[in-house]
């Protein structure tokens, strides 16, 4: 009776479309909401998994998420250091400062000062030059993005046509020269600032002049301490927080999950394409059963077992379920591959497809639950009823 | 259980009754009805709406349990057997041909007629060629491939009679199989129930208000109120028409 389940599910055209397109859509709008809002939320600590080499993240306690500044002391560096169990610790600049750019233009710039002597936690991966390069007089390396859109040449020194920011061009950060000595690739800032490294001193002189110049301490953990504990430590000692790089990162969403309404815009919409699932194929598929009712009334009359009735049913809400999934997550996929990444955050982890999986399974499950409901009800008399 | 000329019964009822209870209205549907069918014999349940027809063929063919009296059908009490084991026993003993046909449209009439061969375990191909044969019998040759929906309604309903004759069940039960037919059409899906019927060790209980087709079969038991009003022969009905 399989190949007859499927020729029934099949046979029906408009309704198989109905029931596979509701599906895919709802599909699509679970996992491509759900990409997009994993995607910006993995912007906020992008800096963070950019950078791998601390194993702890050292701030102010009352510093919230990675973004929001609490400048520390420049002993704050030396205090970290002469805490046991702590193998090396630096200073780390982060700040947004204005950028001039020669045809007058000004942007606003994630700009990241780097420890001078170590370059520990500079770009992740570098295009063009070297990090060694930062070493060089007023050198900064700029992320690729912003050298073809915030950093675009429209007046190039030597003339033509505008083109994009290269390694030996200069732009003046805080009416301070800077020139271009590598072009890095960094994840995009949650603001889409354009990102600038250099070295920390550097950056601490394009910086307007503070008193706590240190936006945070990285530092690394000597081999068999316990991690735990130092932190303790280091709280106590110092009265800072630090963090491992997954608890900021964590620290950082859980900002924006908690302060912002962007989780509720996104759960919304992840919501409303779950009730689209309900509404549509849900509806459909059980107005499918019911439509069939009088065959399946027939068979059970005939002689089929509640088994082979309910074994068709199973079938035909699985083979719906599957290929409305395929083709939800497969459009979702493509809109992901065709959207530029630096235009939208998309970001497709594992989890995403098991939640829009579970999704369709639940859609399908109670629909094909209601309708086997009314199946196993089905007096095989009522066939002789008309 | 066999009568004294060696013609095996296949249905013996005796005192069947039947009480639908709505709330706290009881509607009694069956009122003792006895029937006796031989195989080889084709009969007619008659009568008037709400007389018990359905209820007592649904009895019969162990769709419907009963409230009183006795049943043997082929000599085995359905009510007796378990629920999957009466499915079974309808399985092998009882073919159905609805008011309705009730032929999937998505489905070509070979595997509409094949699917009481796959329930019993067959391979779709080798029901598909079997049913074959049968529809080719009751006239539909070469149209195996086609849609129900392609068929016109007597077609449609000789595919449903091939459908309940394709695993030789030895009771074809028939509900209203002319009603949704016009009277030429009626009369031939009535030939040929009636042609089915009379193959050895089979017998067919034909519930129908159609008057048009009672002298095709041997016997046409009137039911009224619940019970056997009266019983009339084809002789009967030929030398009345006289």
């Amino acid at each position: 009776m399989p190949i007859f389940a499927l020729k029934m599910l099949f046979g029906d055209s408009a309704r198989f479309y109905g029931m596979l397109l509701g599906l895919a859509f709802s599909t699509l709008l679970i996992s491509q909401q759900a990409s997009i809002f994993v995607g910006l939320m993995s912007r906020t600590f992008g800096f963070v998994t950019d950078t791998p080499q601390p194993d702890l993240w050292i701030v102010d306690p009352a510093q919230r998420f990675l973004d929001d500044n609490k400048p520390l002391r420049s002993t704050a560096v030396q205090r970290v250091r002469s805490i046991e169990g702590i193998e090396w610790a630096v200073p780390l600049f982060k700040g947004l400062l204005v950028v001039n750019l020669p045809d007058g233009k000004r942007q606003m710039s994630q700009v990241v000062g780097i420890d001078d002597a170590s370059l520990i936690a500079g770009p992740p991966f570098m295009l063009e030059g070297s990090l060694t390069d930062l070493r060089k007089p007023d050198a900064i390396i700029v992320d690729e993005k912003a050298t073809r859109r915030e950093f675009k040449m429209n007046n190039p020194p030597e003339g033509g046509e505008p083109r994009s920011l290269r390694v030996g061009d200069t732009l003046e950060l805080n009416d301070r020269r800077a020139e271009v000595v590598g072009i890095c690739k960094a994840t995009q800032t949650f603001q889409s600032q354009p990102v600038i490294y250099t070295t920390y001193s550097r950056a601490t002189e394009y910086a307007p002049m503070e008193r706590r110049m240190v936006t945070m301490v990285l530092a690394g953990v000597a081999p068999g301490v316990d991690e735990v504990q130092l932190i303790k430590t280091i709280a106590e000692r110092t009265g800072l927080s630090a963090f491992n790089g997954e608890d900021f990162a964590d620290k950082t969403v859980g900002y924006w999950m908690r302060e912002t309404g962007i989780p509720i815009n996104f759960g919304t919409a992840i919501v409303l394409g779950f009730f689209v699932g309900v509404a549509v194929a849900g509806q459909m598929f059980y107005n499918f059963v019911l439509d069939n009712l009088k065959y399946f009334g027939a068979m059970k009359a005939m002689g089929a077992s509640r088994k082979t009735l309910l074994g068709m049913v199973f079938l035909q809400a699985l083979t719906i379920a599957i290929l409305g999934f395929g083709l939800g997550i497969g459009m979702t996929s493509a809109f992901g591959l065709t959207v530029p990444g630096e235009r939208l955050a998309f970001r497709m982890t594992w989890h995403i497809p098991l939640i829009a999986a579970a999704s369709v399974t639940v859609i399908c499950t109670a629909s094909a639950a209601l309708g086997m409901w009314r199946v196993l009800r089905l007096d095989p008399a009522d066939v002789f009823k008309g | 259980m066999t009568l004294g000329n060696n013609q095996e019964i296949a249905v013996h009822a005796s005192g069947v009754e039947k009480v639908y209870i709505s709330g706290d209205t009881n509607v009694v549907a069956l009122r003792g009805a006895d029937l006796e069918v031989r195989c080889g014999e084709v009969v007619i349940l008659a009568g008037p709406s709400g007389c018990g027809k359905t209820s007592f063929i649904s009895i019969i063919a162990g769709l419907l349990a009963r409230d009183g009296g006795k049943l043997e059908v082929m000599g085995e009490d359905p009510q007796a057997l378990s629920t999957e084991a009466r499915t079974a026993w309808r399985l092998r003993t009882v073919g159905f041909v609805f008011q309705q046909f009730n032929l999937i449209p998505t489905l070509s009439i070979a595997e509409n007629a094949a699917i009481p061969l796959i329930l019993q375990g067959m391979d779709r191909r080798s029901a598909c060629v079997k049913a074959k044969e049968l529809l080719d019998q009751v006239g539909l040759n070469g149209r195996d491939r086609s849609s129900p929906i392609q068929l016109s309604g007597g077609q449609q309903q000789r595919v449903a009679i091939a459908r309940a004759m394709v695993n030789s069940p030895k009771i074809i039960v028939c509900d209203e199989p002319t009603s949704a037919l016009d009277g030429a059409t009626g009369l031939r899906v009535m030939e040929l129930i009636a042609q089915v019927g009379r193959m050895p060790g089979r017998a067919v209980i034909v519930v129908s208000h159609d008057d048009r087709i009672y002298h095709l079969a041997d016997r046409i038991i009137h039911m009224d109120d619940g019970r056997i009003d009266r019983i009339e022969t084809t002789a009967s009905l030929r030398n009345a028409h006289v």
